[in-house]
């Protein structure tokens, strides 16, 4: 049951080959056994997954049938889930049991899906390893000794060592494509705007999207079917119609007009990396796509603008956590300021902390129009390059990472590098168009990704492209040994 | 532009994060290295070009002035670190 | 030396919403604490912030009443520090891209003269909750349910002179609020609150002095008091050779001097930024026209009406447009008696010191512009004499009813049958003969006199109601025969 895809259980389900509570015993049976070798899970919800099986069996007996009921999903532990504690992997939220649900959630909760726990990931969403954990780092499935990405580190690895048929995520810098690359899973991030943020912990808000992990094209259009579109509690939610992103996996590909940014396949990008890609762009020609050079000229700058920008943002999105209203306080503050300066000091990671620091400063008097002024100018070039690429192109494709999946620890001495692994998935979040990363082949027995990116609410364009690849290969079937 | 230690202490400061003095020379080097990786932006020419602060460049939506919500006051107060009379206790505040 | 002084203010208005600036939290005043603080207010993670329509157009209204410029596109900003009343760590408010921009407001002094001030700007931004430091255990408790209740915050420009204009600015300001609808002005519950930016210089020199703060003064009497001891504090402080020290005070009304908030000192640094929640507010140009058309006859333009259109002094016509409710109230007992001047004496006279002693509001009046504006009708046509009048209006006062039944059932009708105010007189005279012989023997100048005397005894004989003018003409002939 666990190997099956999101679509092949619905279908299952709808066959009554079995029911939602088997599959539901099945797989925390599996989480219990399996994840202690992987960390993935921060929470898990066994009794009331239990539950929401037998109703979800029930409704299923009484003939309702959704395409999502009884799907038993995962949640990255920064979307709120009322009674279910959302720590964000961070001390600061150890204790917090959220008071209401994330609309993605509870869209899902509705379209009847069935939450196994709550994934583990960076601190606050800081971070592209998943090493930034208060709970400790998620290992890659593929090779434990290895991280899986991040920020949704445990989304990738539940999904990837097949714990939960699917998962969601977020993506402000490529917290979804990226973990997405490193395991063999599909992840989208869908455009800025297009699911709501009402319950997703805040830490970069101009970039902050939530999104899907799952081993399919297919499997993310009918999570994004169900999650996309406009909420009123949302200002930045956009009021853009839905399209039917399950009926356009099928479109065939012919005079499909597809980029390739030369910033994307530079000294930067391991040429075995390389070489997928290429191999990818080939098997897509066949399929009836036609491929041409383009430049996107402000790529280079796109790491230090995100940086700032996202820092400046988190900085101030971070100032709630000060231990009055909810979250960790210090013991015994002699005073106001030794409340925050403790709690908060005790309570944030290094990362966490690295980033305040860094935004605060890029926000100070004197500095503002140095960092944060010029980086929102860079912001704009970045748009303009995508603006008129999308002119004469309909998609953009390229590696989602320079590398592979690097060895757990081996960068966490050094924030820099570790942001410059970001390179090619911060310019889509800077511009807000969406993407998508895709298995298109192994490295050392390391899965390798494939980043497609659409114009603004072209989220159908990229499932279609990815649904009709994976209809003629087999990277995301496959399963890392031992899982 | 390097930082000091003493502008360390200040940034810590300004986000109310107790840095002990290990941890102010440990992110003296780490702030002085990102900063390092961000200014290669300064390089860029930005004449003329308009800051963008949201990429959807939409304007903001207006919300009807109509009571929504209803009291939960000890549903929310159960997470608190401290309360006392429905109120949130805090070390005492000197103006 | 000689000194001047210049003053500029920061009122905080209140915005008249039902709910809050960014939730549907209600704004309603004296809750239980923190029945009124949802999770938005309380800063929840992952909450995010809507903007009240009501609070925006309430914005629009008094740019539009101070004729400023109301930007197309205003931006919200976060304002960075740490506060346990603040729960999001910084406050939404209006940095560079204030909804209103800079316009004037008229203000009448008490000399009579007109002083146009400039009002710099005038932002929207949320409330903070309130910290009560009564002894929980040696702790604060904080109360959020005012975090987040939209405010105007209205900044003047230092062109204010002295602290009776600063009182007169911020009153037409509470004037100006209160005719928009937009605020209920309640000081004490702190729907209007000011802070006075206070410098000093020497008379003549054109650099302003270091400036102070003086922080939420809630009454306008604090207003004048605090000012005026800045004022001295920072003269005294100079002439000593002192210097000010740019700085926060707050305003003691038991002691009635201002000290420094030490707390407040230590350099700020707001790190404002757009608010990446919020996205800018758009004020379509047509809505604009719209919201003019709204508009009611503001006081400026009341009181220049006033003043056309009865004949009123400036001052005569800023009080009586203080307030719309007393403008209203003005203009119904005019329209009934149509005596614009015995009105307004009546309205600014009796009235006034009748509220003021009850410490009544205008709309809690106890006697209706109804009633008095008929009374002053029984004036005009004679049925009663001013002084029956105040008779009658404590009556009213009293709730005995309109005029008409009062004079009625207190038989106050003036007497104006010549033939009994005859008879009258001649009682009068009779019973004062001596009187009478030695008026006849008088010159002009004792005459004149001794009328009054005369005077008086047929007033007191009539019990006030005889018609006074007809007791005059009568006993001039009967005493001159």
């Amino acid at each position: 049951m666990h190997q099956l895809t999101l679509a092949n259980i619905s279908k299952a389900l709808a066959a009554k080959q079995f029911s939602v509570r088997e599959l539901t015993s099945h797989l925390l049976t599996r989480i219990e056994q399996l994840d202690p070798q992987l960390n993935s899970f921060i929470t898990l919800s066994k009794d009331s997954a239990l539950q929401q099986a037998e109703a979800a069996d029930e409704l299923r007996s009484t003939g309702i049938s959704a395409p999502l009921l009884g799907v038993p999903l995962a949640h990255k532990d920064l979307f709120c889930t009322e009674g279910v504690r959302t720590s964000c992997a961070s001390k600061m939220l150890d204790n917090f049991v959220a008071p209401y649900t994330a609309a993605v959630v509870d869209n899902l909760n509705k379209a009847g899906c069935i939450s196994l726990g709550k994934l583990n990931m960076d601190e606050f969403a800081m971070g592209s390893s998943g090493e930034t954990s208060f709970y400790g780092a998620s290992k890659n499935p593929w090779d434990t000794s290895r991280v899986p990405g991040g920020s949704s580190s445990g989304s990738a690895v539940a999904v990837a060592a097949r714990l939960v048929p699917a998962s969601t995520g977020s993506d402000s810098g490529g917290s979804i494509r990226q973990p997405a690359a490193f395991t063999g899973l599909t992840g989208i991030k869908p455009t800025y705007g297009r699911i709501s943020r009402w319950g997703m912990t805040a830490y970069a808000s101009s970039f902050d999207q939530a999104g899907f992990l799952a081993h399919t094209a297919e499997d993310c259009a009918m999570l994004l079917q169900a999650t996309a579109g406009f909420d009123e509690r949302d200002s930045t939610s956009a009021q853009q119609p839905v399209d039917n992103y399950v009926e356009a996996l099928s479109q065939p590909l012919k005079g499909l007009r597809v980029g390739l940014p030369q910033e994307y396949f530079d000294s930067r990008l391991d040429s075995r990396i390389g070489d997928v890609v290429h191999t990818a762009i080939d098997q897509l020609k066949q399929l009836g796509a036609t491929f041409v050079d383009i430049s996107l000229p402000s790529l280079p700058h796109a790491v230090p603008a995100y940086y700032v920008i996202a820092s400046a943002e988190a900085s101030t999105n971070l100032a709630r956590f000060d231990g009055v209203r909810y979250g960790y306080r210090c013991e015994d503050p002699k005073d106001l300021e030794d409340l925050y300066l403790r709690s908060r000091n005790e309570a944030f990671g290094e990362e966490v902390k690295r980033r305040i620091m860094i935004g605060t400063y890029a926000l100070s008097t004197g500095y503002y129009d140095a960092y944060y002024l010029k980086a929102q100018k860079i912001r704009r070039l970045i748009k303009n390059d995508f603006d008129s690429a999308f002119k004469n192109v309909d998609l953009i494709l390229g590696p989602t990472t320079p590398n592979l999946p690097w060895q757990l620890g081996s960068k966490v001495n050094d924030p820099v590098a570790a942001y410059l692994e970001d390179i090619y998935t911060v310019p889509a979040n800077l511009a807000g168009i969406p993407g998508l990363s895709m298995p298109a082949g192994m490295i050392d027995g390391l899965p390798v990704g494939v980043q497609l990116l659409a114009p603004y609410f072209q989220e159908a364009r990229l499932l279609q492209v990815a649904h009709q690849f994976q209809q003629h290969t087999d990277w995301h079937a496959r399963t890392p040994a031992g899982f | 532009m390097a930082l000091e230690r003493c502008d360390v202490e200040k940034l810590a400061h300004l986000a109310r994060l107790g840095l002990n003095d290990a941890q102010i020379g440990s992110s003296t080097a780490s702030l002085n290295a990102v900063l390092d990786m961000i200014n290669a932006m300064q390089a860029v020419n930005t004449d003329g070009i308009a800051p963008l602060a949201n990429p959807l460049e939409a304007s903001q939506r207006l919300r009807p002035d109509t009571v929504t919500e209803s009291n939960h006051r000890d549903d929310y107060q159960a997470l608190a670190p401290a309360v006392e009379n429905g109120l949130y206790l805090v070390p005492k505040v000197i103006d | 030396m000689q000194w001047e002084t210049v003053i500029g203010l920061e009122i905080h208005a209140q915005l008249a919403t039902n709910t809050k600036i960014f939730s549907g939290s209600s704004t309603t005043f004296g809750a239980e604490p923190n029945t009124q603080a949802s999770l938005i207010d309380l800063a929840m993670p992952g909450t995010l912030p809507v903007l009240n329509e009501e609070a925006v157009r309430m914005a629009c209204m008094f740019g539009l009443a101070v004729d400023a410029h109301i930007a197309e596109h205003n931006i919200f900003a976060r304002k960075n520090y740490f506060y346990p009343d603040l729960p999001k760590g910084y406050q939404t408010s209006q940095m560079d891209d204030p909804i209103v921009g800079l316009g004037h407001l008229d203000i009448a002094l008490e000399d009579g003269s007109i002083k146009r001030v400039g009002i710099t700007r005038a932002h929207l931004e949320e409330d903070a909750g309130k910290s009560l430091h009564e002894d929980f255990s040696g702790m604060t408790g904080i109360d959020l349910n005012r975090a987040g209740t939209p405010l105007l915050e209205i900044v003047s420009e230092p062109e204010l002179s002295n602290a009776k204009e600063a009182v007169a600015y911020a009153k037409a300001i509470h004037t100006l609020v209160r005719y928009l609808n937009i605020c209920d002005g309640n000081m004490a519950e702190g729907s209007f609150r000011c802070d006075c930016n206070v410098s000093v210089r020497p008379k003549g020199q054109t650099t302003l002095g270091t400036r102070t703060e003086i922080k939420n003064v809630n009454s306008f009497r604090f207003i004048e008091r605090s000012i005026n001891h800045e004022i001295q504090r920072q003269i005294e402080l100079i002439e000593d050779g002192g210097k000010v020290t740019q700085e926060t005070r707050l305003y003691d009304p038991n002691k009635d001097e201002t000290r420094s908030m030490r707390s407040k000192e230590e350099a700020n640094d707001y790190r404002y930024f757009p608010c990446p929640d919020l996205l800018p507010v758009h004020i379509p140009r047509d809505m604009l026209e719209n919201l003019r058309t709204q508009l009611p006859e503001l006081p400026t333009q009341k009181r220049e009406r006033f003043e056309a259109a009865f004949g009123l002094s400036t001052y005569d016509a800023s009080v009586l447009s203080a307030s719309r409710e007393m403008a209203d109230y003005f203009e119904v007992v005019e329209k009934i008696c149509q005596d614009a001047k015995l009105a307004t004496n009546w309205v600014m006279g009796e009235l006034s010191s009748l509220l003021n002693k009850e410490n009544l509001d205008i709309s809690q009046s106890p006697v209706s512009a109804e009633h008095l504006g008929g009374m002053l009708l029984r004036i005009k046509d004679n049925t009663i004499s001013g002084k029956i009048a105040k008779m009658v209006f404590e009556a009213m006062a009293a709730g005995e009813g309109d005029a008409d039944q009062i004079i009625e059932q207190r038989g106050l009708k003036q007497v104006t049958d010549s033939g009994a105010i005859e008879a009258m007189l001649d009682e009068v005279l009779a019973a004062n003969a001596e009187q009478v012989e030695q008026y006849r023997v008088s010159d002009e100048n004792k005459r004149g006199k001794m009328f009054g005397f005369f005077v008086g005894q047929a007033m007191r004989a009539s019990k006030g109601k005889a018609n006074p003018q007809q007791v005059n003409e009568l006993l001039k002939q009967k005493l001159d025969q």
